[in-house]
């Protein structure tokens, strides 16, 4: 390149071009701006205005009231008690330490109350109220309300609280609601509606399971806030909307008549209408009363309850297993006669089976028996040999089909569905041959045969009526086509006229109903919990409790043309005749004649001491004195 | 210019199209001022008003200096505005952290304000004074880059990355204006996009989190990125014509920080909308575009080189600002001159304009002669 001398008028030149560029960069970021703004103006605003609009308004959350859950016939499970409460909202709060003392004389607040609330309003921020007492007394509430204009910042409010009429009866069944805890408020994305004070949302059973129905809509003030929380100025108010009514199967008198009836047992029992599958009573005693959960549980309470060895905090009805005992045995029969057993074909009962070098026993020596009186009398030697000849393959099916083993879709999160074994599972399970010995077991339904009480209590109905019945809790959900079962209608009306002899003159005598012409058929069963002892054998009620046998009873009424069926599993009470049945037959008389089922339980109630809430509140007494613990004040009106 | 038997001469004579445009430009400001107070002149619009005055009167005032007093005192200016930057460096060791004033009785001054139009002057006296032919040797270039530098790394270590830049930029200008090779401004712009990382690195916290959150303001939201996430919004909301006077939620509820200083103009377009941010823009526009005229009819290469670099300040000052207030540039702390509240601002540009003002008389009278 050849040097070229600068000159002035290169340099002038090289000026007035660069200036021109200089110019034009200017022009061009003057664009490159308005097209900017434009952009956020034009193309954005609305995106914009949304946000400085949440940026502006903010809602105070007025939570909505619960949804009810409500029985078959529109009675309430679950409803909703107005209550009243005291809230702080320190944005308004002029004195603090003053109000606060002057709330506490008039509260009556224990200084741990006093130190809690002092501690939240240090951390308060804008209009996160600070709750001071919930679930006063109307004259707590008023005494606060007239003097509200010297307690600025102050709020006394109506609320509702969940309250559950049959109290514990309906306990497992519900569940509880209680305050949201830091995890479910993280889960629900910060949901602000779980920061208000007295905002309950469902813990438990259905109270949980069905919470995105109960919960409803939060309305809320609409407020007009500056950056740092400060009120300008109230806008319209956005309305609240009610959580949705659940109505469900269950017959509400029903249900709290046999929790009464199961007594000081630990048992639970499921009644089935079988036309719809309808579960119409599914009670799980002891149970724990959901409205002492509503206004937050004592420590000691809980300590209570998790101790008690009835397992009051378990659902026994869906979330407990045991062997099936006898009452598998109709089913069994069914799955005989399926693979061509001849009904007549006699067994001779010595009242033990020896097999290889073990020897199965039965409760007693029933002599030569055929089908009908082995399910009569329960004989298990007749059982042990049939199907032994037949072979677990072709029993399983029959009973899974039964209902045993089967999942059911209910809204409870805790269900368990138990074992139907055979060959195959036990190969899958326990990596091991079946044996004969397995089949023995099965046979009686001991050995891997679990079963809950829901499970038992559909098997009844089935029998009952020769179809898929599917049970079904909730009212509006559609009803689920029964399809026929895989029986012959001759070896039904067989298995029904054999269960119904059962009550008539067999093992189940005791669960006879007092009622002309409507007859029950039934199967009573006694599930061994641990390998009896010789001196055992026979003596029912000899040993500790916890290891007596479970005494269970299935049936339904009336055998000709069944209508409900029922189970009960009573958790170590002995033999099944004599806990179970009774239970069963109280229960299911009460659908047919309340006044004289009533009558009944009250001579039973007598017995025992007294109602449920009578034995309840001793029970509690008698635990805290012996964990040392003051009694506690007379229930709230 | 305003010919008129009744108007007396040297009030004719003054660039009346200039003084209407800042005027109008300093009353929208106060009229945003007053609204960003939540319609009050207090505590902001009155006294803006009656700083915005007195430099006005001060601009008017230097209007009559000739170039070449304004030639004389660029050296001398220079020299004292570099000591005084040196002594609030030497101040601020003994003082707290970051001291970018200097405090000499009633007045605080700012001494970083003044290098703004000292290094323009400054450089275009140097290149004034460098022959052509020497323009693109190695001795036209040393000199100019030192006087640059030391008070641009002086205001850097204040901290104050923003009027840091806008020396830089300022004095760049000149320099690309005065003819110096290509290769000079192309190669430290590659320079700069590989160091950008070791800056980075050296940066003081605050400082980098604001790059850091300018890259992505979304990160925090309520932190380091509310600034420009919050203007975004006042801005984006006000729409094509504006939520109206005195109804601004984001400024006048306090979403928006700074509303009355550095981000003014996201307040004024959430009440003027777009309509009012062009009109802004264009105002600014042609006051630039008129400096830029200035400097294109000088005779001399003191005024051009002068002129157009006072017009770059102002041009520095606006587009800087709205860039960051619109979130096309990191938050560094530059003023909306003349809208934002401040006298700083109002000083530098006031001062601008009066040189402006001054070289654009020599064009009428003097050069006419020449």
């Amino acid at each position: 390149m050849k040097h070229v001398r600068f000159t002035n008028a290169h340099q002038s030149i090289t000026f007035s071009r660069r200036m021109m560029l200089l110019g034009g960069a200017q022009a061009g970021v003057g664009a490159l701006l308005i097209g900017r703004m434009g952009w956020l103006s034009i193309a954005q605003n609305a995106k914009y205005q949304l946000l400085s609009e949440s940026n502006r308004v903010q809602l105070i959350p007025v939570p909505p009231r619960r949804g009810w859950i409500v029985d078959r016939n529109n009675k309430p499970i679950a409803i909703n008690k107005a209550s009243f409460r005291v809230d702080i909202i320190p944005q308004q709060l002029v004195d603090g330490p003053k109000v606060v003392a002057q709330l506490a004389k008039l509260l009556e607040l224990p200084p741990d109350e006093v130190e809690r609330i002092n501690r939240e309003l240090a951390v308060s921020r804008g209009f996160q109220p600070v709750s001071v007492s919930d679930n006063i007394s109307y004259e707590k509430y008023a005494a606060v309300t007239v003097r509200g204009p010297e307690l600025p910042g102050v709020a006394a409010s109506r609320g509702f609280t969940r309250f559950y009429p049959a109290g514990s009866a309906v306990g497992q069944l519900v569940g509880y609601v209680g305050t949201a805890s830091a995890a479910e408020y993280e889960k629900e994305h910060k949901n602000p509606l779980l920061l208000i004070p007295g905002v309950k949302i469902g813990k438990e059973g259905l109270e949980q399971t069905l919470e995105s129905t109960l919960r409803g809509e939060p309305g809320g003030q609409r407020v007009e806030v500056t950056a740092h929380g400060k009120l300008v100025k109230e806008l319209e108010a956005k309305p609240d909307r009610s959580g949705g009514t659940v109505q469900l199967t269950i017959d509400a008198d029903l249900h709290e008549y046999t929790a009464r009836r199961i007594g000081e047992q630990s048992c639970s029992v499921v009644v089935l209408d079988v036309n719809e599958g309808d579960i119409l009573a599914m009670p799980s005693m002891p149970s724990f009363d959901p409205n002492n959960f509503s206004d937050g549980i004592s420590r000691n309470e809980w300590k209570m309850l998790s101790g008690d060895d009835h397992l009051p905090l378990v659902d026994k009805a869906l979330e407990s297993l045991y062997p099936s005992g006898s009452t598998i045995k109709p089913s069994m029969a069914m799955a005989l006669l399926n693979a061509g057993i001849d009904r007549k074909q006699r067994v001779n009962c010595t009242g033990s089976y020896p097999l290889g070098n073990h020897v199965f026993h039965c409760d007693k020596r029933h002599g030569p028996v055929d089908m009908d009186a082995a399910i009569v009398h329960s004989c298990d030697i007749y059982f042990y040999d049939m199907c032994r000849r037949v072979g677990a393959e072709k029993l399983a099916p029959m009973i899974r089909s039964m209902g045993f083993g089967e999942k059911f879709d209910l809204p409870f999160d805790n269900q368990r569905y138990g074992t139907v074994p055979d060959p195959e599972w036990m190969m899958r399970k326990y990596h091991r041959q079946w044996q004969t010995y397995d089949t023995i077991n099965m046979s009686i339904g001991q050995g891997m045969v679990l079963i809950n009480p829901m499970q038992l209590a559909v098997m009844a109905a089935r029998l009952a009526t020769g179809k898929r019945v599917i049970p079904r809790l909730l009212k509006n959900k559609p009803v689920a086509p029964q399809e026929h079962l895989e029986v012959d209608a001759d070896h039904l009306t067989f298995i029904r006229q054999a269960m119904a002899n059962v009550v008539d003159h067999g093992t189940a005598a005791a669960a006879k109903l007092p009622l002309d012409g409507i007859q029950m058929a039934g199967k009573t069963g006694t599930a061994q919990t641990h390998r009896l002892s010789d001196a055992e054998r026979g003596n029912y009620t000899a040993a500790l409790w916890k290891l007596r046998d479970h005494s269970l009873f299935m049936g339904f009424v009336p055998f000709n043309n069944p209508r409900y069926a029922a189970a009960a599993i009573v958790e170590h009470g002995g033999f099944g005749a004599a806990v179970a049945a009774p239970l069963i037959r109280d229960t299911l008389l009460f659908l047919y004649d309340k006044q004289k089922a009533l009558a009944n339980l009250q001579s039973f109630e007598q017995g025992i001491g007294g109602t449920l809430e009578e034995r309840n509140a001793r029970k509690t007494a008698s635990w805290r004195s012996a964990n040392g613990l003051p009694a506690l004040p007379p229930t709230k009106a | 210019m305003i010919t008129s038997a009744i108007i007396p001469k040297p009030l004719a004579r003054l660039p009346w199209r200039l003084i209407f445009l800042v005027a109008g430009i300093a009353t929208f400001g106060l009229i945003v001022l007053y609204s960003a107070a939540g319609g009050s002149i207090q505590p902001w619009a009155m006294k803006q008003a009656i700083v915005f005055t007195g430099f006005l009167g001060i601009a008017v005032g230097m209007s009559w200096m000739k170039e070449t007093t304004i030639k004389a005192i660029a050296f001398p200016l220079y020299a004292v505005t570099l000591v005084m930057l040196i002594g609030v460096e030497a101040l601020g060791f003994v003082s707290k952290g970051a001291q970018r004033w200097l405090d000499l009785g009633p007045i605080r001054l700012q001494p970083s304000e003044f290098m703004k139009p000292a290094i323009v002057l400054t450089l275009a006296r140097f290149y004034e004074l460098v022959p052509a032919a020497e323009i693109r040797k190695w001795r036209a270039i040393w000199p100019a880059m030192l006087l640059l530098g030391v008070p641009a790394f002086l205001i850097l270590v204040q901290p104050d990355l923003g009027t840091c830049i806008m020396v830089m930029l300022c004095g760049v200008t000149v320099m690309f204006l005065a003819g110096l090779p290509w290769w000079l401004f192309a190669g430290p712009a590659a320079a700069v996009a590989v160091a950008a990382p070791i800056v980075y690195s050296m940066m003081h916290g605050y400082q980098r989190k604001r790059i850091d959150v300018f890259l992505d303001p979304e990160s925090d939201p309520l932190g380091a990125g509310y600034h420009i996430a919050q203007s975004k919004i006042a801005i984006g909301s006000g729409g094509i014509w504006g939520k109206g006077f005195l109804h601004g939620s984001q400024s006048h509820l306090d979403y928006l920080p700074e509303g009355h200083t550095d981000f003014v103009f996201a307040t004024m377009a959430e009440e003027w909308g777009l309509v009012g941010g062009i009109l802004l823009i264009c105002a600014f526009g042609a006051v630039i575009r008129w400096g830029m005229r200035v400097s294109q009819n000088s005779r001399t290469r003191f005024g051009q080189l002068a002129a157009a670099g006072l017009s770059a300040t102002i041009f520095f000052y606006v587009s800087i600002n709205l860039m960051m207030v619109m979130g096309l540039a990191p938050v560094v702390g530059v003023p909306l001159p003349l809208v934002s509240f401040g006298g700083s601002a109002v000083m530098t540009v006031m001062l601008c304009l009066g040189l402006l003002m001054a070289l654009e008389r020599q064009q009428r009278t003097v050069s006419r002669l020449a």
